[in-house]
């Protein structure tokens, strides 16, 4: 089966695809973009949220024939299109140019340890902050019900949010 | 060490030039990586021409195996290998502390999910076809699934032939005593309890992963998620029939441990068939076969009386521990021995039995999980803390605190004295005060859902909804106990790299996520006031760094970057002395000889002082020049229990935290949330404080989803609930805002002060959730996990 479909920003075509697979097997193994993630591949944990048309689904879920012709954007698709960099990086921590602000704001919040829900709660968090740019703590909760983390307790996830909604404007659309 | 001018203004001058050491939230070197996608976890791993590896697993809990047939797996398109135990090339069993888990099984299976045989194929699918595709005869045996059972000499035994021929102990994996003082002892009042702790899964999200590459030498390359390599190598090389040197092992990226990745899973099976096929094999477990892919929490039953004087002094502590350690030993030897040496808390007493078995079951292999042994105890003994307050009508934490261990007392169980900061009191009474949330049970006005148990599922509007508070406090030790050469390996060197001074860190400990390569770089900057450090991948190249467990990496592999620091330091100060006699003038500093001769003794920590090379002119100084040195740190020694006693300073250092925690349960559904927890905990020093708190944090939440929705379902030795829809883990909307309080009582035995930090805070937080749950609910709840049937009265209700 062959797959034509925009991922983040680029169109892409893919051979051979079992039909079988799942969007996000076909990103993490045969598109080279394996920062969607694989913690339970039946939509319970949000590990692999991207956006598929504009609209955050676990790419798990997702068929990949489904993605015919539509456009996804996935969390290395993120950085560089806000163009806002923010002063406050803490030491010691590498600064790159562009990271997006819901990024930004994971690392200097801490709300990074193990990392493999990151990708998945920076997507939900970046749809969030686009539909609500000031959320209250318990609309960050619900959005993010879906997102399982097992090493953060959510604390400093909440811290996050909080810190990339207080900075304000930068939110990129996705591509 | 002591001129002191000197230590002060180099001291000061270290804090001013280098951001980013020790104390600091300094930001995780692999952060941008794991924001943007990039970072390679060791699911992510990706060769030319590689194959996919998957296993086949028994579906019974015990069973012979009377004959396999691969034929129609090994006849599918797309399968390169089907391997059993008979393509085993080296020793066909392993184990972290015991030789007693065969690689694939032999001729029975003695656990359900038990490997059977692999396969390497061209697509995940093929392999799982394949997998599907064996024929496997089986005698089903009735499985041997009940601990308490297990113990009784006349249970039908897991091994007929145990591995190291102890069949003589039956089904005890390890029995551990403790006796102090009057075994017979009696009190004015004795509380007695029986509780019962489920079997909890770490649940990491980064499921078990890796891959094996054949190498030209006949060896093989593994990159893996795992929390010791060294470990893992010794266990996989004789199984390969290599030597070690021929088995790499290199740290791929960790979502997650938690005790997960102590034992084995992939690492030989992916060997096994990249040496077979000469290609590189992958192999993800899916969630479903991670929960058959490691150990668990074990299991408890707990049996406890506590006696005191009427005054609120505890008298004697008598238990009787049976933990489930399933089928093979994993480390549930050393589980047993915690269970044991904290199972009366952090409290005085004079009179204390105990005894902690480890059986074996059909039931899954049982070994670490954070909180080894500590968190059993700690449910049953503060559970029974409490029905003392109430039976002696004495509020539940002036109970705690009139006989809380402290500094210069020694431990009731091991004897050992306890020789550093152990705030029990102050924890306690730090949580007591800190304000308590208002309520959110709504009388009249609006209820807002979000605040209701249930949230927006609607179920009440506060209507059967009562508050509890509960308090608890936990200890763990920290480090390898009972006299294991536990040491870490840090190689250190200093060079000047594209113009700049810059300090690589390699050690072998693994960063599992709670920021071990932050505190290495942090240490390097510190200690030789360089901002520029790069701390390498760890892999076997280096020498063990032991495992990032026990609360134990940062203490331990912590101490030997610093110590290998010290050591490039002094090399440096040596060579610009030999270069200032030969003509050549550092900058800046004019050291003495005597001066000289004191840095390039032992050298304190910074808090202690120390010389740094900011003085020196490094670039002109090094050139080409790398300084390098390699250390092996050890902490003090432990010693072995004595046999029969359970004495023996068997402990490197003790951990302490308190949690308060306030919960509204629906008890007519029996629904609880936790409004807020809030806790208190000694960390000695805060390395990188952000990450301090992410550790309080998330090992809190653990602790909530014990106390209240997680367990892992066993039922005649078959796994009921294996995935992420029927296990059950907090989400954001399950953890509670928390305040948190952290102390700095310096360990002086401890590099930098430091106190583990990891596992206490999963040690409190189940036992106060459930106190609260009592307090809101007036029901026992002897066990954890708390469940809704345990809250409502269901004949009561059924009556209606």
């Amino acid at each position: 089966m062959r797959l034509t479909c925009t991922v983040n920003g680029e169109q892409r075509e893919t051979d051979d695809i079992w039909p079988g697979e799942s969007l996000l097997y076909v990103l993490r193994e045969r598109m080279g973009l394996p920062g969607s993630k694989n913690a339970c591949e039946q939509g319970e944990c949000g590990s692999c949220t991207v956006y598929l048309d504009g609209v955050p689904v676990c790419a798990c879920l997702v068929a990949a024939g489904q993605a015919e012709g539509r456009s996804v954007a996935t969390v290395e698709g993120l950085a560089g299109r806000s163009g806002v960099r923010t002063a406050d990086t803490m030491p010691g921590g590498t600064e790159i140019d562009g990271l997006d602000p819901v990024q930004q704001a994971f690392l200097d919040a801490g709300a990074v340890q193990c990392g493999f829900c990151t990708p998945g709660l920076v997507v939900a968090v970046h749809d969030l902050l686009r539909r609500i740019p000031a959320p209250s703590d318990p609309q960050i909760r619900e959005a993010l019900a879906g997102n399982l983390c097992r090493c953060t307790g959510y604390e400093q996830i909440l811290a996050a949010v909080r810190l990339a909604a207080m900075r304000g404007s930068g939110i990129g659309t996705p591509p | 060490m002591t001129d002191l001018s000197l230590h002060g203004a180099l001291h000061q001058e270290t804090q001013e030039r280098v951001s980013g050491g020790v104390g600091e939230s300094a930001g995780r070197p692999d952060g941008t990586l794991k924001v943007t996608g990039e970072f390679a976890f060791s699911s992510d791993l990706w060769a030319d021409d590689m194959l996919w590896g998957a296993t086949l697993r028994s579906p019974h809990p015990r069973a012979r195996v009377l004959g396999i047939n691969l034929g129609p797996a090994l006849a599918l398109p797309g399968v390169y290998a089907v391997l059993t135990h008979e393509d085993v090339p080296g020793s066909k069993l392993y184990g972290l502390e015991v030789v007693d888990q065969p690689v694939l099984a032999i001729d029975e299976v003695r656990y359900i999910g038990e490997p059977i045989a692999i396969v390497a194929a061209d697509h995940p699918e093929t392999a799982r076809r394949a997998i599907d595709a064996i024929r496997v005869d089986y005698e089903v045996l009735t499985p041997i699934v009940d601990s308490e059972a297990a113990l009784q000499p006349d249970s039908d035994l897991v091994y007929a032939d145990r591995p190291g021929g102890h069949s003589a102990d039956g089904n005890i994996t390890r029995h551990v005593a403790v006796r102090t003082g009057n075994p017979d002892a009696t009190a004015d009042v004795v509380v007695t309890g029986d509780y019962e702790v489920g079997m909890q899964d770490q649940a990491f999200l980064g499921p078990e992963s890796g891959m094996a590459v054949p190498a030209e030498d006949g060896g093989v390359d593994i990159y893996v998620a795992t929390q010791w390599l060294h470990v893992d190598r010794g266990q996989i090389a004789p199984c390969l029939g290599l030597p070690a040197d021929k088995v790499r092992v290199s740290l791929a990226g960790v979502g997650g441990a938690f005790g997960a990745r102590e034992d084995l899973s992939m690492q030989i099976h992916a060997s096994m068939l990249a040496l077979h096929t000469g290609k590189p094999v992958k192999v993800v477990y899916s969630r479903e076969e991670s929960f058959f892919g490691h150990v668990h929490r074990h299991p408890a039953r707990l049996h406890y009386e506590h006696g005191a004087t009427r005054d609120g002094r505890l008298v004697f502590v008598r238990a009787r521990i049976v933990l489930d350690g399933g089928a093979y030993t994993s480390s549930s030897p050393a589980v047993a021995a915690n269970a044991a040496t904290l199972g009366v808390g952090p409290y005085i007493v004079p009179n204390v039995v105990i005894d902690s078995t480890i059986a074996y079951t059909n039931n899954p292999p049982c070994g670490a999980m954070r909180g080894f042994g500590a968190v059993q105890a700690c449910f049953a003994y503060e559970a029974q803390m409490d029905k003392l307050a109430a039976e002696l009508s004495i509020d539940p934490v002036d109970l705690r605190i009139r006989n809380a261990l402290a500094e210069g007392d020694r431990m009731p169980t091991t004897g050992q004295l306890v020789d550093s900061a152990a705030p029990v009191a102050q924890l306690l009474e730090r949580v007591r005060s800190r304000p308590l949330p208002p309520s959110t049970t709504g009388e009249d006005g609006e209820v807002d859902l979000t605040t209701m148990p249930g949230g927006v599922s609607n179920t009440t509007h506060g209507e059967g909804v009562r508050r509890g508070v509960g308090y608890a406090i936990g200890i763990k030790n920290v480090g390898f106990s009972e006299g294991f050469d536990d040491y870490s390996t840090a190689r250190v060197r200093l060079s000047i790299v594209g113009g700049e001074p810059t300090v690589m860190v390699h050690t072998a400990a693994a960063e599992v996520g709670q920021g071990l390569v932050s505190v290495q770089a942090q240490i390097a900057r510190t200690e030789l006031g360089i901002d520029r450090v790069v701390v390498l991948p760890a892999d076997t190249s280096v020498g063990s760094a032991g495992s990032s467990s026990a609360s134990r990496q940062t203490y331990v592999t912590g101490g030997a970057v610093r110590a290998a620091c010290q050591a490039v330091r002094a090399r440096v100060l040596e060579l610009a002395a030999e270069r200032r006699g030969a003509g050549y003038s550092p900058g800046g500093t004019d050291l003495s000889p005597e001066q000289r001769s004191e840095v390039g003794g032992p050298l304190e920590g910074p808090s202690g002082g120390a010389a740094d090379l900011h003085s020196l002119d490094l670039i002109t100084l090094l050139g080409d020049e790398e300084i390098e040195e390699t250390v092996e740190w050890r902490h003090r020694p432990t010693y072995p229990l004595d046999p029969v006693t359970g004495k023996g300073d068997a402990h490197v250092q003790f951990a302490f935290a308190a949690h308060r925690a306030v919960v509204d349960v629906d008890t007519d559904l029996g629904l609880v949330r936790v409004v807020q927890i809030d806790t208190a905990q000694d960390v000695g020093k805060a390395m990188n404080p952000q990450a301090v708190l992410g550790q309080i944090h998330g090992g809190t939440a653990q602790g909530l989803g014990l106390a209240l929705m997680e367990e892992i379902q066993v039922a005649d030795g078959q796994v009921r609930n294996p995935s992420f829809t029927d296990y059950l883990i907090p989400t954001i909307l399950d953890m509670p805002p928390m305040q948190v309080d952290v102390l700095e009582l310096a360990d002086p035995h401890a590099p930098y002060g430091l106190r583990g930090v990891g596992e206490p805070p999963t040690i409190s937080s189940t036992p106060a959730i459930a106190a609260a749950v009592r307090a809101a609910t007036d029901r026992p709840l002897t066990r954890v996990p708390i469940r809704p049937e345990d809250i409502v009265d269901l004949a009561a209700t059924s009556a209606l």
